[in-house]
Parts: structure tokens; sequence; C-alpha cells
């Protein structure tokens, strides 16, 4: 059973522990858990306790808006949400991007890819990998690798810049910059700004590999551990390119079954609704999405660098594609199913995205004028990008006066919402189920959620669509009064 | 030889018929200001240009300059008063930086920036002002819309058809267009007009060009208003002056 800890059949006993707020990940979440006198655990769930709302208050904006104001859901990977807008935006005024514009765009992907899986591996998720996960709480952050292993921390600190500094000379700001439009980009790369890239580039390729290094030995010292911890089965999906390759710019939809099963294979995301669909439930701003084919109970998925570097025919850079294999091939595919394969495969895509920006800093076509085309204007965009933690859907409906009047987000933590809670209750059947609770256990419960890399911040926008719960207790906590609103707005006043 | 007055210390000459704001601007002195406009009668209504003239508060751009006037600008005591205007301009309306188009060119954030305005010090008002997206070429966000009048003035003295108008009173006021159905697709604006160069923020837009000028390029990316209007205003008296704050960047 997938959902065999999401709801306890008699909750009113047991006894509850949160795990609030969820530290080290991007945004604001919290686990909670109910065990039995005996700490055995009957629930858990990942509950993501903030809301966004942009779905609500892009409508009726200008179309052309939507790029700049949308990234501004996220302040860790924007660019992906710059992007997925703007691919959803060249549908909507029916461009075929110039070399230059897509070349450049590709760039600032890559070098977001670059900078946020650099700071997930290092800033977020050394201090559990290098330490232990149930190491001094005290030392297990940022300040005690820096203190420990400082060579790895400066290695970490100057990949993320690298990555940000692309961002900043392709998009005009390294956070929330304004690079593309509607159609292309606004700005070219100079040569200069070429050449200011290009002479840190091989250390940056060598640092990346070297990262994948420490992925690897990490599995070679803790087999056991990381081949088995948080383990468990998931349908995956991805885009991948028409030759089957990776690609985190553009390309069509692949999803398989836990089985590799191929249940769709480059389907144009244009028309993702007729594959994907969302599931709401009561206790969670983030939705559920699901594999239509496969119906909402069995239909959940993982997306991001785990089912990328899985799924993937072949990676196109020689580096990444030898560590891809490596790590296909590691202990008879074991890692590769891995929950904690998922900072193995970050790795291999960060090395993959330094070895891209190689390649595209000896592109002329960087320095091109033709920054813009148009055609036929349409009334419906979707845009889908690889972000760094997975797939990123963008859909709008514009006007014929230019305003935005629908959007939909399927953001990549989003589409991980049922994997991530699945992770969490293998974790503690494992670990917690009949254990007397410490730090460093629970703390186990945040290492899965961590491997997933989740941005809960830009995953909870469906304003008007979530059930809320509001309960009106007096003095001594008995409750007067309580309303809901169920999952299609409907009020309910329980106490007449 | 002109007349001179003292502005901060400094000797001003001018000619006769100049404003205290023309003069300065033409002698290479910066008075913050957001409703003036060189090519425009005086308004006096955003008080950002408010100086003391013999130790009492009045508007320069209106105030006209008189030999052996004492005044002054740039003192603690009128920047501040500047900065709760901005900010109270900023709490008025939806001003939304981060996405709005204008950003790096609009002359509210110019001097918000200038001003040293960190934070916006009063409760958003947050008022509903649907934008009007009606004309094919041409977008009304009314959300930053600062009532100064500019666009009113120039489609009225320049281009002569009366788009613009300031209709309710006190803080209900706010900015319409003259038509029947009270849209901009039922005037005759043009993207030639004045009325569309003058806006000094996000309100009067060119359709479909948002965010193609990159940021550094942008007017206020590499130097504040100050320095530009210091920089760019014509040395000579006599021609009413002109300075970079009152220019449209496009």
């Amino acid at each position: 059973m997938t959902d065999s800890l999401e709801t306890a059949a008699h909750p009113e006993n047991l006894r509850r522990v949160a795990i609030d707020p969820v530290s080290r990940v991007e945004g604001h979440g919290k686990v909670t858990l109910l065990l039995d006198e005996n700490d055995r655990v009957h629930q858990v769930r990942l509950h993501i306790v903030e809301f966004r709302g942009f779905e609500k208050f892009i409508q009726g904006r200008p179309y052309w808006e939507a790029p700049v104001m949308v990234q501004r859901l996220c302040g860790i990977c924007p660019v992906s949400h710059h992007l997925a807008a703007s691919k959803a935006m060249d549908m909507i005024v029916g461009a075929t991007l110039t070399p230059t514009a897509e070349k450049v765009r590709r760039l600032m992907h890559y070098g977001q890819m670059l900078q946020s899986h650099a700071l997930h591996f290092f800033h977020l998720c050394s201090p559990d990998l290098l330490f232990g996960f149930d190491s001094d709480v005290a030392k297990r952050n940022i300040v005690g690798i820096v203190a420990a292993y400082p060579d790895i921390a400066k290695q970490g600190v100057l990949l993320r810049k690298f990555g940000q500094e692309v961002i900043r000379i392709t998009a005009g700001k390294r956070v929330h910059g304004t690079g593309s439009i509607p159609g292309g980009v606004n700005k070219n790369v100079s040569i200069e700004e070429r050449d200011y890239l290009l002479k840190d580039i091989e250390q940056i390729v060598t640092w990346s590999q070297e990262s994948v290094g420490i992925a690897r030995k990490l599995f070679e010292q803790n087999l056991d551990l990381y081949n088995n911890f948080g383990r468990f089965k998931a349908h995956t999906l991805n885009m991948v390119r028409a030759d089957g390759a990776m690609d985190l710019y553009h390309g069509g939809l692949r999803a398989r079954d836990m089985d590799g099963k191929t249940l769709f294979d480059h389907y144009d995301y244009g028309h993702y609704w007729d594959v994907i669909f969302e599931d709401v439930k009561p206790w969670s701003y983030m939705k559920f999405p699901f594999l239509r084919s496969l119906g909402p109970e069995t239909g959940w998925y993982r997306v991001g660098p785990l089912s990328r570097v899985t799924q993937c025919d072949f990676i196109p850079t020689p580096l990444a594609e030898a560590e891809r294999k490596a790590f296909m091939a590691f202990d008879n595919g074991k890692a590769a199913g891995a929950t904690l394969g998922f900072h193995w495969a970050r790795m291999i895509e960060m090395l993959h995205a330094a070895e891209q920006i190689r390649e595209l800093l000896l592109d002329p076509d960087l320095q091109g004028n033709e920054l813009v085309s148009k055609g036929v204007r349409q009334e419906r965009g979707v845009g889908v990008i690889e972000a760094p933690r997975g797939t990123l859907i963008h859909h709008y409906k514009v006007d014929d006066n230019d305003q935005i009047v629908r959007c939909n987000l399927i953001v990549s933590t989003t589409h991980n919402n049922q994997a991530m809670n699945e992770a969490i209750r293998q974790v503690a059947r494992q670990f917690i189920d009949g254990k007397k609770l410490t730090e460093g256990l629970l703390n186990h419960i945040e290492v899965a959620i961590r491997a997933f890399d989740p941005c809960l911040s830009c995953a909870t926008h469906a304003l008007g669509k979530m059930p809320l719960e509001v309960e009106l207790l007096d003095a001594e906590g008995a409750r007067v009064d309580m309303m809901t609103r169920n999952t299609s707005g409907a009020l309910c006043d329980f106490a007449n | 030889m002109s007349d001179t007055f003292q502005l901060d210390g400094a000797a001003v000459p001018f000619e006769p018929g100049q404003t205290v704001m023309q003069a300065a601007l033409a002698a290479g002195h910066y008075i913050p200001h957001l409703c003036y406009h060189p090519e425009f009668k005086p308004h006096g209504s955003c008080k950002l240009c408010t100086i003391k003239v013999n130790g009492r508060t009045t508007a320069s751009c209106t105030m006209p300059a008189e030999a052996g006037l004492s005044v002054e600008s740039d003192i603690e005591e009128l920047n501040a008063l500047r900065r709760t205007l901005v900010q109270m301009l900023f709490a008025e309306g939806n001003h939304f930086c981060p996405s709005c188009e204008k950003s790096g060119n609009c002359v509210l954030q110019a001097l918000g920036y200038d001003l040293e305005v960190h934070a916006t010090g009063f409760r958003h008002l947050y008022p509903d002002r649907p934008i009007d997206a009606s004309h094919p070429d041409i977008l009304l966000d009314f959300n930053r819309c600062v009532l100064c009048e500019l666009c009113v003035r120039a489609s009225s003295e320049v281009d002569g058809k009366n788009v613009f108008a300031l209709a309710g009173r006190g803080i209900t006021k706010h900015l319409i267009v003259n038509s029947e159905s009270g849209l901009l697709k039922d005037t005759d604006i043009a993207l030639t007009d004045k009325a569309m160069e003058v806006c000094p923020v996000g309100v009067i837009l060119k359709k479909r060009v948002g965010f193609s000028q990159p940021i550094g390029e942008r007017r206020y990316d590499q130097r504040p208003i100050s320095a530009q209007a210091l920089d760019d205003a014509p040395r000579q008296t006599g021609t009413g002056g002109s300075c970079a704050a009152c220019e449209d960047p496009s």
C-alpha cells in the first residue's frame, strides 16, 4: 500500500510529533507523525504550510509580464520559472526562437542548474552526508562543514557563484533577472562577458567532476544505508530530446512505470493535461499530480535528477555520460533506484551543466543580434522545462486584449509530493517505528525529504481550490464552531 | 548680468519670469521633483520640490525666482519630508517594482532610491484598480498612477485630445479616460501622442515591448536621478531648462 501511513484509522488516542519547520529545504513545510504508546507509527504526513497563490494573481496581467512576475515565487531557481513562462509566451506570440535566443536561454538555464545543484548538495545536504544523519546537531550545518571540510565548502560556494555569474550575464541580475522575453531574449552575450566566464570554466568542470566523486564515495562507504534508505519504487516522469538524450531545456515527455515499462514517450507537452491530472487532499496546500492512465491512487510519480539520469537514453556530454553509465552500473543498478541516489544523479547533472556551459561559451551564436521573433498570435501557451528539482509546467490562456485569463503551474516539487510522502513513510517504517524518538532519528525523516531538494514555496498556488478547515475553540479547548470549505469551494458550517 | 538668489549657499542666476526650479536646473542644481515637466505649466501638486524660502516652505516649481532669496533645498528636514511623500505614494497605489516593466526607468522608483526610502513606512491601501487593456496598442495600468496629471496636461495642451482626466476627491481621486465607455479603445489616442511619453511611472505603456530593455541599460541603472539631472541639465539660463528626470527614456 503506497498510502498505508497516510491516515491513521483511529487518530484520537495517538501522540502527535511534529517536525516544524523542516529545515535546510527551500520554503516552509512540516512533518507530523502519529504514534501510539508503544512508539509504533500510524500516520506520517509532509504538510506544506505556506501559500503563494501566483496562479490567481497573475490573472488580468499582460502576458509579457508573466516571465518576470511568476519567477518571484522563488529565490532559488527563479530562472526555471522565468524560462518556463517565456516558453509558454513564445507559443502565445507564435515565435520560433532564433539560434541566439535559444542558446542564451540555454546558457542561463545551465547556469541555474549549476548554482542550484551546488547550493543543495554543498550548503543544504553535505552536513547530513559528511557528518552522518544523527551526528551532533550543533555541528550538522554549513558552518560545521566550513570548519571540518574547508576545501569542500569553498568548492561549493565557488561553484554556486559561477552559476550565478552565468545568470547575471544572461538575465541581467543574479536573482530575478529579465533576460528572457516572449519570443526571445533582450540581450546577447558579449565577447567580454564570454571571456569572463571562459577563464573559470575548466576549473568549474573539474570541481563538478570531483563532486560526482564525492557522491559516489558516500555510496561506497555506506553501501547498505545509501542503497536502502527510504527506498521505494515509483513511476517516473521527465523530458527527453527527440533522440532520447537528456535535455533540460526542451523536448517531449517520457513516463515509465515502476517496472520500467514506457507509459508514453516524446509526448507533446502542449497537451500535458491529457496525460497528467492533479488531485487535492484536505491536509496540504500542495496538489497531488498523477498520471491519468493509472488514476489518482497509484498514478503518482517521481521527477527530478534521479528520474532524468536514470530514464534518459544518454547524456550528450562525454564526462557526464561516463558518470551516468557508472551510476547505472553501480552495485548492479541498486543506486539508481535509491532515494539517496538523488544526490549522485544531481551531481552528474551539475557536471553535465558545466560541460554544456563550456560548449555554449564557444558558440559564436551567443554574440548574434537577432534576439526576438514572432509569428501568428495564439490563445494558449504551455511551457515546460526540466528545472533543477524536476519537470516544471507553466500553462497560460491569454485573451484578445493581451491579458492572462487563466494560469496553471505544476511545479517540480508538486510532482514529487506523493513520492516525498512515500519516502518519509518508508523511513518512518525503517528507523522510527517502535523506537524511542531522538533528534537524530527525526532528522532521518528530513534527510529523506532533502534528497528530493523540494522547493515548498514554489509549489502552492491553487487559490480558491484548496479545502480549508477553521475551528473556533473555547477557553478550555472545546470546539464551539467549525467551518470547512470543500474542494469545490463550497462552505459548510457544522454548527448549524 | 542677471540677478541671483542663494540655493543651499550657492548663488543661482535667473532670468525674469523663471521659477526657482527652472533657474536651479538651468544652473545645474537638482531639486527632487515628480509632477514638474519643463514643457508644461507648473502644477505644484506632488510637493516633492518643496523648498524653504526665507524660512517658509513652498513649491520650487511654482515659486518665482527673486533676487536675494535665501533658498534651502538639500537639507535633512526637507529630504525627510520628501521621503515621507514618496512613501505615501508607494502606499497609496499598487507599486510592485519587482514585476513592473517600468522598473529602472521609473521616476518614482528612482526618487525612492535617491532619497534613500528603505521601507514604505505606511500601511498599504491596496486599492482595487483594474487595468484597461482594451486598446490594441496601449495598456493603462492605473495601479501605478501618482496623479501628477502630466498625461492630462500633455493630451490636452499638446495633443489637443483630452483623453485623460482626474475624477473624484481626496483619497478617492483617480485617473479616468474621457470616453463614453470609459475605455481607452474608444478614444483617439495614438502611440505618437505626447501623452504616451510623459508618464513618470508605469501607467501608460506601449503594449508588447515590456522588458525588452536589458537590466543595466535602463535609465536609472547606472546613475541616480539626481546625478543624471546635474549632468544633463543645460547650463545656460533663460531657456526654462530641462533635466533627465523630465524626459521619457524611450
